[in-house]
């Protein structure tokens, strides 16, 4: 990342320096190093990591086959308690599925989904949010009043409306999520653009005689990025949670997919004989959000410390 | 606030109300499948009382003609048949309104007395002990899926120690005669005890997961703000005027502090209407979100169609509401 | 009382009354992540009844810092180190939370800086003046005759500062209040309990130049009325040459010059008090030149001993390296320089 540069929340870019160099890099990383500096959020950030890894790497990682059942080894308990036995570290479901592969299985889908939500969501609330900022007018009438109508939907309610119009499907629930996460973003960059509008740079930029494409692109974006990169990982965490909401409804990724919100749904009948069906991946969405949340106060605090108490 | 400002606020709502209606209204109609086939499901008709049917629901008119029908419609309560259940869209939802109200306040409730206190204390302690320990509390609340927690709690409060009914919002042995329809203030004004406390444990777990994120969320808030209002000029003059702190921090701070916790509260009642269809489903409570849950398995559109619209519009209002009230709260802002 | 059956407290030392309040080398610290800044660094300082004592120093000087250790409003990570603050022969410092609070307000009260932000938006002005009389009048009757008693002190107060029917504006909040009618209610709420002391805080810093001169005005005119003390901190010169009977001048959290006003202005012996009259743009002479002091105030960490002015000091000598405390420089003065001595035998 050469170009980023941290702007105060507000909008007041205190980086109005003329001189593009000075302009970037250096604030970046010495956000990033203040990052750094506070532990915890560092090792949420690692725990996090290792989530991703798991994800990616989970073929190599699980020890089972997620979706190979085993009848002999209905609700088995986990290694540490009578009938239960290493191989199995966590137990079995009620088909006798190893629980332990299904949620590393399991972090795949949490995390596609919440990446790529975010990931189509920022895209589309930049294109929209600098559009809005900097061309006022009618764009800005028009798309504001689309944010407007969207944030009067309850997240869920709205996600699972979509969800049951389109039917279940990996990419209905990205699409379904998409389709009010994107305002999010578009509001954060839309505000930081009405201030950068009004910045020195940008104004040299104009003067010098650059279109308005250039100036959205090269000048005002590079310059709003950081809060946007804030946002996006605090909205991440909170994406995962709808998305494994609506698997737990059964609107979401279908059987015999494993997915964290409808492995938690499959234990709900078994809640007096097997309560670890429901507890292990309740307690992977947890961890992961968690890291999620704590990784991302950490973020805010380091690249806007109007947020500390 | 003046009467001629607050008809301005109501009449901003119109387009978004509008807007919002189109967006239900779309959502249904790019359905996939055809609705009069779904309502038919197995029953032999001639292509005749089939195009009849379409007739009479209005389907073989032009999109901008059915959107318009829907608003006039809607606005007249009409929402139409419930393929389910056979009577009118909006009868079955009246009906099963109370429950969900009644939880949702409670929960409301429950989330604005303990979040309020104890983000009051962990500003006043900050850096304590406690102040850590309400940090970690709160970011945990934050972090918890909802269905998790109300599983978890089930399996704990009900299912192993027996101390809480398990599912359903009043056991069948009583009877309570409905007044306001909210069985736990209805048992009161009858007088019931028992059935008063049985209902009570029957909302205590639900209203307990539906709260706990709003709780965490407004606790926050009311630590931060709580913390940047004591900072206040105001407050140090106060101070200098040698009141005593019991009223510096609840008359001059608090009132202030307060302003955006009520902003909030506001914004995160739509987590808990959408909460309900998650904590309704798990505990078995008779109210709408199980039953938009259940009308989406049973494909069950006008009833989903009329619920999305109907939480979205409470939704607005409760912002609208809020508003209004922070206008209350802060002098200085004048709508 | 009015101030002029007062001994002017610039005549003679014999003949001064007892001081209402007496700061005795007072020290004190905030804790910062680069290291303890010693704030106020043994400033001694009297106060006697009537008077109006201006203190003056650019912002870091200590002279908040000071008063807000006499009003017992320094928090974490600031304390009060050491020092004695006498008031009327109690020390401040020994007395509780308690005691602390029954005394704010009623004996010595203070007004901040701006009205806008120290006046609560959220509560009617009205709510303002009568909790700080609930709070300390003991003699008012309990009950509904007290309330009565308590709003009718209210209206005086406001009444006295100039507030246009004063009865009828109680329920208004704030910012239905004009800049300068916020300031007079803010002195009115200071002075609702009718206080000895009165320590008014930069009280002209946020009004534009009109109304400066209104809200001197007032407090002189009160300061009359009700026989108190005033203590004006301020970074103005031309406020205290104007208002003050006496001027103490700090700098880097020390006192380096005292004085009677008038002496001190058209003589001063501290090369800071010299700095500060040529940085004040002069309206009787145009042709002076306005010459601001180099340099900045020292970062109050682990200071040497030496002088704190030295950095910025004209007539610097290798004899400032060692420091120095006040000298006696004529009747009732005394500054912190090497030079006064000289001076004297010369």
């Amino acid at each position: 990342m050469t170009t980023a540069v941290p702007a105060s929340s507000a909008g007041a870019s205190s980086a109005a320096s003329p001189d593009r160099a000075a302009r970037t890099q250096s604030p970046f990383w010495r956000n990033m190093r203040k990052f750094a500096d506070n532990r915890l959020a560092l090792a949420s950030g690692v725990v996090v990591l290792l989530f991703v890894v798991m994800a990616v790497a989970a073929p190599l990682i699980a020890p089972h086959d997620p979706n190979a059942t085993d009848l002999f080894r209905r609700l088995q308990p986990p290694a540490w308690m009578a009938g239960g036995e290493w191989a199995y570290p966590l137990g079995c479901d009620a088909l006798g599925r190893d629980i332990l592969s299904r949620i590393i299985y399991g972090a795949r889908i949490s995390i596609f989904i919440g990446t790529a939500v975010i990931l189509v969501a920022t895209t589309i609330g930049i294109l929209a949010g600098l559009a809005a900022g900097y061309l006022r007018g009618w764009v800005d009438t028009a798309i504001s009043r689309l944010v407007d109508i969207l944030l009067a939907f309850p997240y869920l309610i709205f996600a699972i409306g979509l969800m049951a119009m389109m039917g279940p499907g990996l990419s209905n629930i990205v699409i379904a999520l998409a389709y009010k996460e994107w305002v999010i973003p578009c509001r954060v960059v839309r505000g930081e653009t009405l201030a950068a509008r009004e910045m020195e740079y940008v104004e040299a930029a104009r003067a010098l005689g650059a279109g308005r494409a250039r100036i959205m692109w090269r000048e005002i974006l590079p310059n709003i990025l950081s809060p946007v990169v804030v946002v996006s990982t605090i909205r991440m965490a909170n994406v995962i949670i709808l998305e494994a909401s609506l698997s737990f409804l059964g609107l979401g990724v279908q059987p015999p997919t494993a997915s964290w919100g409808s492995m938690v749904a499959d234990g709900r009948a078994f809640m007096l004989e097997a309560w670890w069906v429901s507890t292990f991946p309740g307690l992977a969405i947890l961890l992961l959000v968690l890291s999620l949340n704590v990784a991302s106060q950490g973020l805010r605090d380091a690249f806007d410390p109007k947020f500390h108490d | 606030m003046t009467l001629g400002k607050f008809i301005e606020r109501l009449a901003q709502l119109v387009p978004v109300l509008l807007g919002v209606s189109l967006i239900v209204f779309l959502m249904m109609s790019l359905t996939p499948g055809d609705p009069v086939e779904i309502m038919l499901g197995d029953q032999h008709v001639t292509p005749e009382q089939e195009q009849a049917l379409r007739h009479d629901l209005g389907l073989d008119r032009p999109p901008h003609e059915r959107f318009l029908v829907f608003i006039g419609n809607a606005l007249q309560g009409d929402f139409g048949t419930s393929f389910y259940h056979r009577r009118p869209v909006g009868e079955v939802i009246a009906e099963r309104l109370p429950a969900t109200i009644e939880l949702t306040l409670v929960a409301m409730i429950l989330a604005l007395v303990t979040a309020i206190p104890l983000g009051v204390l962990a500003a006043v302690k900050k850096s304590t002990i406690f102040d850590k320990a309400s940090t970690v509390g709160s970011l945990l609340g934050v972090s918890m899926p909802h269905f998790w927690f109300g599983i978890l709690l089930l399996m704990l409060f009900a299912v192993h120690l027996h101390w809480l009914p398990v599912a359903g919002r009043i056991d069948y042995e009583y009877q309570v005669e409905p007044i306001t329809h909210l069985l736990l203030v209805d048992s009161l004004l009858r007088g019931n005890i028992a059935a008063f406390g049985n209902a009570l444990s029957h909302i205590i777990l639900p209203a307990l997961t539906l709260g706990l994120a709003m709780g965490a969320i407004l606790m926050r808030v009311t630590r931060t703000s709580m913390l940047e209002v004591m900072r206040a000029d105001y407050v140090r003059f106060a101070e200098a005027k040698g009141l005593a702190r019991h009223r510096i921090l609840f008359r001059h701070a608090l009132k202030n502090a307060l302003i955006p916790t009520v902003t909030v509260a506001a914004l995160e009642t739509g987590t808990l209407l959408g909460g309900n269809m998650i904590v309704e489903t798990i505990f078995g409570w008779p109210g709408l979100g199980r039953l938009v849950v259940e009308s989406i398995f049973q494909r069950n559109y006008p009833l989903v169609q009329a619920a999305v619209l109907f939480y979205a519009v409470t939704y607005v209002m409760l912002n609208f509401l809020a508003d209004i009230l922070y206008t209350i709260l802060n002098p200085r802002v004048k709508l | 009382m009015t101030t002029t059956t007062l001994p002017r407290p610039d005549t003679a030392a014999g003949d001064r009354p007892e001081p209402v309040l007496s700061v005795r080398d007072l020290r004190t610290a905030f804790k910062t992540s680069h290291g303890i800044v010693r704030a106020v660094s043994g400033v001694s300082l009297d106060v006697y009844p009537g008077e109006c004592l201006g203190v003056v120093g650019e912002s870091g000087s200590g002279k908040s810092v000071t008063f807000a250790s006499v009003m017992g409003l320094v928090k974490k990570p600031g304390w009060v180190e050491d020092g004695e603050i006498l008031y009327r022969g109690r020390d401040l410092t020994r007395l509780s939370d308690r005691e602390l609070r029954a005394l704010r307000g009623k004996d010595i009260a203070m007004t901040m800086q701006d009205a806008l932000t120290a006046l609560n938006p959220a509560l009617t002005v009205g709510e303002q003046i009568l909790e700080v009389l609930r709070a300390h009048a003991d003699d008012l009757p309990r009950g509904r005759a007290g309330r009565a008693e308590a709003r009718r002190r209210a209206v005086e107060m406001l009444d006295l500062v100039g507030i246009p029917s004063p009865a009828d504006r109680l329920n208004e909040y704030p910012h239905q209040f004009s800049g300068g009618m916020r300031q007079r209610i803010m002195i009115a709420i200071a002075l609702a309990c009718r206080p000895r002391l009165l320590i008014a805080d930069e009280p002209t810093t946020a009004l534009d130049v009109t109304i400066q001169a209104q809200v001197l005005e007032l407090i002189a005119d009160i300061r009359a009325r009700l026989g108190m003390s005033v203590v004006l901190i301020t970074h103005d010169l031309g406020v205290v040459a104007e208002h003050c009977d006496r001027v103490v001048v700090m700098y880097a959290g020390q006192v380096v010059e005292t004085g009677p006003t008038r002496a001190v202005i058209s003589d001063p012996k501290h090369p800071y008090t010299q700095g500060l009259l040529d940085s004040i743009p002069r309206l009787s002479d145009l042709s002076h030149p306005i010459r601001p002091i180099q340099g900045q105030v020292p970062e109050l960490i682990d200071l040497p001993p030496e002088c704190r002015f030295i950095g910025r000091c004209p007539k610097r000598t290798p004899d400032c390296r060692t420091g120095i405390d006040m000298r006696p420089a004529g009747p009732g003065r005394a500054a912190r320089c090497i030079l006064v001595g000289e001076e004297t035998e010369a």
